[in-house]
């Protein structure tokens, strides 16, 4: 009996570390193949040349610059429309809303986040595009705008869910508080609830922010897919093409081990570069304020 | 003078855990009165009363007056904002907001529309004098707030309260989590008060209550039992309930 159960225990612990090892080794050879396809870019395409202005990869050119600002266009107007929207919605929700609307409101809100961006691109092709042409007179509906507001519409329902968590594990007696010093409802919650949650709210946005960077399948059919250099703000009412666009319409057209197929795994690259970046600015901004809550309770 | 008068007062909670059942009482002008008794009696819900923060609570139903000056503070047609300046709370866990001791001062004369520097570092100067904490902070008052201990922080949201020169003070067992010490730092705060507030005061012991109080309530499941002079109150008790309550034989 006692023999058994220590096997068991054996075998489950070894189960349960195999697992979280296979977490790491995953992303390991991730990264280890993204370097081995996308790195032989910068020898065969000169550096110049990579980071130019003109992606035409069938004529050899490979300037990925446009891809870049591109997604960076997309992903700032997204995040314009995303974060008033969704803090704004979280307030509601946590601080406003009464108890049955908030019971219904929440998981209503996460059910949105469950939706495939492929039907949400759908009906940015059909209703948002002709409407945005038909109110901004521009000649074509399938522009960076259409793109970032879908994006938002994606954004906005991760920052909702996490920013209103944030908001709720804020000890009521903050709020009583305030309230009992003669503050109005919105004074509590921008001079108190908000700056007390602020950490849980920004690693909702970065969240957010960062889905909207790694979205694909809406901004492809409604980003217009032109690679052209977003340089001004007035780009968002042009067509632009974003680097994850442009890598899942080409991979499965071009021929493996080419010099177009290297770049597009360098592009992938960037693209996990910048998400890396945001998700390392998330956690150390709550990595702060949990040192700071540390460094007060001690 | 009555300050405070309630009348014939229920409330509800939806949840049905706790009620206060037809109390009429009355508090004095300038003098501390006390409302004890064991723990769920309803005593903190009748505080939450007198500033409408209650408001924000699941209530079932409201019934009855409580006047204050000869106002009613349950008409929905009274401004809470001020009637919150004119009642100030402390609570029984110190909370602190998230700023600088300075800020925690300025913060109920600030949302009050109070931009005046002069003014700002004279109500900061006079409240953390009125509530003993002055000569603790007086070099460090752009510190965090956080940073005092508990009885420090406790005596900070008095004086956060009096910066807004209040009429009533409520205090929701303020002593509850603070050492003999720093209780008695606010006890003696509190007797300095009264002469120009009126304080109504939840202790956290029987033996605070007959401390602190001029006047005394006590309270049993909701029903205000007896009210009287402290002096009275805590030495002949005209109900069974009451004596046995005070001299401890239970609670």
């Amino acid at each position: 009996m006692e023999s058994n159960l220590s096997w068991r225990e054996y075998v489950i612990t070894r189960a349960i570390r195999a697992s979280g090892y296979s977490a790491v080794v995953f992303v390991a050879l991730i990264f280890y193949f993204l370097l081995r396809e996308g790195l032989p870019a910068l020898t065969e395409v000169p550096l110049g040349d990579l980071f130019s202005l003109r992606w035409y990869p069938i004529e050899k050119y490979f300037g990925i610059l446009p891809l870049i600002t591109g997604s960076l266009i997309v992903t700032i107007g997204a995040g314009l429309v995303a974060v008033p929207f969704g803090v704004g919605t979280a307030i509601f929700i946590s601080e406003i809303a009464p108890r049955w609307a908030r019971e219904i409101l929440k998981p209503l809100v996460e059910l949105l986040g469950g939706l495939p961006s492929v039907v949400l691109g759908f009906l940015g092709i059909l209703v948002l595009s002709p409407a945005l042409r038909e109110m901004l007179n521009l000649p074509t509906g399938l522009t960076a705008l259409t793109g970032s507001l879908l994006l938002g519409g994606i954004a906005v329902p991760t920052i909702v869910s996490i920013a209103e968590d944030a908001l709720d594990s804020v000890p009521r007696a903050y709020r009583d508080a305030a309230l009992a010093l003669g503050a109005t409802r919105w004074q509590t919650i921008w001079r108190v609830t908000l700056p007390a949650a602020k950490s849980g709210v920004l690693t909702a946005i970065m969240l957010g922010v960062g889905r909207s960077i790694g979205e694909t399948m809406t901004v492809m059919m409604v980003t217009g897919n032109a690679p052209v250099l977003a340089a001004t703000p007035l780009a968002l009412f042009s067509p632009v093409r974003t680097m994850t666009a442009t890598i899942a319409a080409e991979m499965g057209e071009v021929a493996s081990g080419s010099v177009h197929y290297h770049t597009l795994f360098f592009i992938g690259i960037i693209l996990f570069l910048i998400s890396l970046i945001v998700n390392i600015t998330a956690s150390s901004v709550v990595f702060q304020s949990k040192k700071r809550a540390e460094r007060v309770l001690s | 003078m009555n300050k405070i008068v309630i009348e014939r007062f229920s409330l509800q909670y939806a949840d049905g855990t706790e009620s206060l059942r037809n109390i009429n009482l009355t508090i004095r002008e300038k003098a501390i009165t006390v409302l004890f008794g064991p723990a769920g009696g309803g005593k903190s819900s009748l505080l939450r009363c007198f500033n409408r923060l209650n408001d924000l609570a699941d209530l079932k139903t409201v019934d009855g007056r409580i006047l204050l000056d000869g106002q009613d503070i349950l008409d929905p047609k009274m401004d809470v904002i001020s009637l919150r300046r004119k009642v100030g709370m402390v609570f029984a866990r110190p909370v602190v907001l998230p700023m600088s001791i300075r800020q925690n001062i300025c913060y109920g004369l600030e949302v009050m529309g109070e931009k005046r520097r002069a003014k700002l570092d004279e109500a900061v100067e006079r409240s953390l004098k009125q509530s003993a904490l002055w000569d603790e902070v007086k070099d460090r008052l752009d510190d965090p707030a956080i940073a005092l201990s508990g009885g420090q922080q406790q005596r900070l949201c008095l004086a956060r309260s009096l910066a807004l020169e209040p009429e009533v003070l409520l205090l929701d067992e303020p002593t509850s989590g603070l050492d003999p010490i720093s209780t008695s730092k606010v006890e003696e705060s509190l007797q300095a008060l009264k002469q120009n507030y009126t304080v109504v005061l939840v202790p956290h012991s029987v033996q605070q209550a007959a401390r602190t109080a001029d006047y005394a309530a006590f309270f049993l499941q909701g029903e205000l039992i007896e009210c009287g002079e402290g002096k009275n109150l805590f030495t002949t008790p005209a109900d069974k309930r009451t004596e046995d309550y005070v001299t401890g034989r239970f609670g």
